[in-house]
């Protein structure tokens, strides 16, 4: 029986076991069937052992007893073996074996065969896992076959020698000469691998790409050849005489025209032949006319150059073929910014593929088309893109939304914040990505105040979020507590933060006091800082939360969690802190220059509904009774009162005399019931006549 | 350069695997099991080109095979498919109507025809019939081990 006829019959067994056991069962007898057949001499059936090992291997199952047969087979004088023996060592060893340097003798050996086939082998094996050490032995034998051998063999050592250069770049000045005189081959197997070699040297060498960029006219002459030449069937695919050649020949241009005016003139003819001549009927020559645009883009091409590339581009967009037109929204996003206007001629048809069934393509034309967006266009470009929203798939819905709003700019509408803010706080899945594609658009700009409030809402709600950097949907950024506090403390300081963004900023860094662990002191200097800030507003949040500091420390983390869904409670944060001064008890205190007026805050007697709709609980003072009446000031404070006591609910005020002007009146609340208590919130009204001119603070201790 | 050539059946099973980087044992079973769980999800109609880590991935299904190469950032995806369809063609040529069962029972085939075609992540040679040439050299001198070393001229 032939030898390779029990390889496919192993593999007919294999395939033929009916469950994964039977399978497992199966090749482990043949494994150990190998294994006992690599101890023996050679018995002629080496090679097809190792290739059945080699089967084994792809469907999963582990190989590395093979090692050392490879070393064996590859120093074999009979070229079967050799070929297995390479094919294995590609698959079975990488550099980090160790049996991997046992080859470099063999190769070297086999580097200079009389036979040009097992010159190949070896030359394909050092290419495919060559390591640096023995790509460092070897170099000068690949350069001595760069020189002087048939084209068969210049086209692989060329290949070589890319690799060489990729694991140990100082090699490169050794290949540079032969890779110059390279490019006056014709045969075209050798020209690619010169072009993708000097590719490789420009690309890791300044120097290098200098002096290859006197090889720019003979390229050119390459191309011209290729574009211009007749039918020629060797190379032709689809009408394009070798469109891997001229691919590789416009990428080499790219490169070498880059920054160089001279450079990019010299080949600014070529390129415009090239775009105007080929046919972009197939793949074929759409490849070559999109590498053609790319290069285009990349050099200093003239302005018409450009004006045509990006109509070339446009003319994708058209394609009947999906490839053409997700890879032309691919190129117009890369030069959306630099070329505005000339993609801008497009939008029409870039907003139409917002509208095609492939995900992939309205992701691009979604990206696309929020790039487009600007002051003249936002009405259509709104009306389009907010369709697109209602009908878009799930997974493109966030990014869709919140280009949206980044689009829509400052003019927008006060509910929206609030409205966007409930929004958010309910797609709970979202969070993540919320919070670190707001941040991003923070830290790029922060004169859109909409925007910038609910950014810096988010960072103060899911802080903990941005900070651990992992998010599913985007590229993963490390955020720094810094970063974040300077990103909110430059909204505070920022002429551009309106009060209300401010406001915004300075609670969302105090909520972050409890969800960083490192940078506490500076928060509490910001929020000192605001304390004496003109601004009444913000100052009376900064020295509230300053006296959460300090005073109340145990119960910053309380208050500070996550809020409760209540709409409007999410604003009413800053009154859950802070301490009670009611300035209207001047009167109770004596020292007061004013008539004595009915104190509304405490008193029977008070103006206005003892009770209002909602229950007694809203109106706890309204029950008080003061010993004296209003017209004569207290002089002692009043006792501790029980105003409440229902339900497991208990409320108490407890006066307390602070200074000759001032009154401390604390309300404590208490569940003396099983279970939790949530959505408490404290209101407290003081009628316009007797507005105090100090602040007024609340302090509820919550127990 | 190109990073990896996979070939894949509709069933998710492996019929060739060519890495032109180095990668651990693991991280190879990782990347194959990603691959094929993308791929195989894809719909029909689709567009070839995806996004995978800094990779543009390629695939083109042939019959009951997924061809799958992953690309750098400068590589030219449209190419990439012209590149994979010239390995069918290759293929097609060598087994005549090549069908998996030819690539499962004659994947040492497949490979060498595949060494001929890519080296070292980079196309070695654009001419289909030179491929073809040597391949065909190559086999006769593996049946032809016992007698002398013998030179080929190639033409080109």
């Amino acid at each position: 029986m032939s030898p390779s006829v029990r390889l496919q019959e192993m593999i007919r067994v294999i395939r033929s076991a009916r469950t994964q056991g039977e399978e497992r069962g199966v090749i482990q007898r043949e494994c150990a069937a190998i294994r006992a057949q690599f101890r023996q001499a050679d018995n002629g059936g080496r090679s097809h052992n190792l290739a059945k090992l080699l089967y084994v291997h792809m469907l999963g199952y582990p190989a590395h007893f093979g090692q050392m047969e490879c070393v064996r087979l590859i120093a074999s004088p009979r070229y079967s073996e050799k070929r297995v023996g390479y094919l294995g060592a590609m698959m079975l060893l990488d550099e980090k074996q160790d049996a991997s340097l046992l080859i470099t003798n063999s190769i070297k050996n086999d580097l200079s065969h009389s036979s040009q086939y097992v010159q190949s082998l070896a030359l394909c094996t050092l290419a495919c896992m060559g390591s640096a050490e023995m790509c460092r032995d070897l170099a000068p034998e690949i350069d001595r076959l760069l020189r002087a051998s048939n084209s068969y063999i210049k086209k692989k050592a060329a290949l070589c020698a890319v690799h060489i250069v990729r694991k140990v770049p100082e090699l490169g000045e050794l290949f540079t000469p032969a890779a110059r005189s390279l490019l006056s081959e014709k045969n075209h197997g050798v020209l690619h691998g010169a072009v993708v070699l000097i590719t490789e040297l420009c690309e890791r060498n300044p120097e290098t790409l200098e002096q290859f960029r006197k090889t720019v006219p003979d390229l050119v002459q390459i191309m011209k050849g290729l574009v211009t030449t007749g039918y020629s069937p060797e190379h032709n695919v689809a009408g394009i005489s070798d469109p891997f050649l001229q691919v590789r020949i416009l990428r080499l241009l790219r490169i070498l025209g880059r920054n160089n005016d001279a450079a990019s003139d010299a080949m600014n003819d070529l390129l415009a032949q090239v775009a105007t001549n080929t046919d972009s009927s197939k793949t074929a020559g759409s490849a070559v006319l999109y590498e053609t645009v790319l290069t285009v883009m990349d050099i200093k091409s003239e302005s018409g150059l450009r004006v045509l590339a990006v109509n070339i581009l446009g003319r994708f967009l058209l394609n009947n073929d999906r490839n053409i037109r997700y890879i032309s929204m691919t190129s117009l996003q890369k030069i959306v910014v630099t070329d505005h206007n000339a993609v801008q001629r497009h939008r029409g048809t870039i907003v139409d593929c917002l509208k095609d069934p492939d995900a992939s393509v309205k992701r691009r034309a979604l990206e696309l088309s929020l790039a487009l967006v600007s002051a003249v266009n936002i009405r259509s470009m709104m009306k389009e893109l907010l369709l697109f929203l209602s009908s878009c798939p799930p997974e493109l819905k966030a990014q869709a939304a919140c280009g949206i709003f980044n689009a829509a700019g400052g003019d927008v509408r006060d509910e929206t914040v609030p409205n966007l803010i409930q929004l958010i706080t309910t797609a709970s899945d979202l969070h993540c990505y919320t919070v670190h594609k707001l941040y991003r658009a923070l830290i790029t700009d922060i004169s859109q105040q909409s925007l910038v409030q609910v950014a810096c809402w988010c960072i103060g709600e899911y802080g903990d979020l941005l900070l651990r950097g992992e998010c599913d949907e985007i590229e993963p950024v490390q955020v720094s507590e810094d970063d974040v506090l300077d990103a909110l403390e430059t909204v505070l300081q920022s002429h551009m933060s309106s009060p209300a963004t401010r406001g915004f900023a300075l609670t969302a860094t105090m909520k972050l006091s409890t969800r960083i662990t490192d940078n506490v002191d500076r928060i509490r200097s910001i929020v000192s800082i605001y304390g004496s800030c003109i601004d009444v507003e913000l100052q009376q949040r900064a020295v509230e939360y300053n006296a959460l500091f300090k005073k109340y420390d145990h119960m910053r983390y309380a208050t500070s969690c996550t809020e409760n869904l209540n709409k409007k409670s999410s604003f009413c944060f800053p009154f859950v802190c802070g301490l009670l001064k009611v300035c209207d008890l001047l009167d109770l205190l004596g020292g007061s220059e004013e008539p004595p007026q009915p104190g509304p805050i405490l008193g029977s007697t008070a103006p206005g509904p003892a009770s209002t709709a909602g229950g007694d609980l809203l109106d706890l003072l309204g029950g008080l009774e003061t010993p004296e009446t209003p017209e004569t000031p207290a002089l002692t404070p009043a006792p501790t009162l029980t105003v409440y006591e229902k339900n497991g609910v208990t409320l108490k005020l407890h006066c307390h005399k602070q200074s000759e002007t001032g009154l401390t009146v604390t309300l404590t609340a208490s569940n003396s019931s099983d279970w939790d208590m949530s959505s408490f919130t404290l209101q407290a009204a003081v009628p316009k006549v007797r507005l105090p001119p100090n602040p007024v603070y609340m302090l509820i201790s919550h127990k | 350069m190109m990073r990896f050539l996979l070939l894949f059946s509709r069933q998710g099973r492996l019929r060739l695997q060519k890495w032109f980087t180095p990668t651990p044992e693991r991280e190879k079973k990782k990347i194959i099991r990603d691959m094929t769980t993308m791929v195989l999800a894809r719909k029909p109609r689709s567009c070839n080109f995806l996004h995978w880590r800094d990779l543009k991935i390629v695939y083109k299904r042939y019959a009951s095979l997924y061809f799958c190469l992953a690309l750098e950032d400068q590589d030219n995806e449209l190419l990439a498919l012209e590149i994979l369809h010239r390995y069918v063609e290759l293929l097609d040529k060598y087994f005549g109507n090549v069908c998996e069962l030819d690539i499962i029972f004659n994947f040492e085939k497949a490979y060498f025809i595949l060494d001929e075609f890519l080296m070292g992540g980079e196309i070695q040679e654009t001419s289909k019939q030179i491929v073809n040439r040597s391949i065909e050299a190559s086999d006769m001198l593996q049946e032809d081990d016992n007698s002398d070393w013998y030179e080929v001229e190639l033409f080109g």
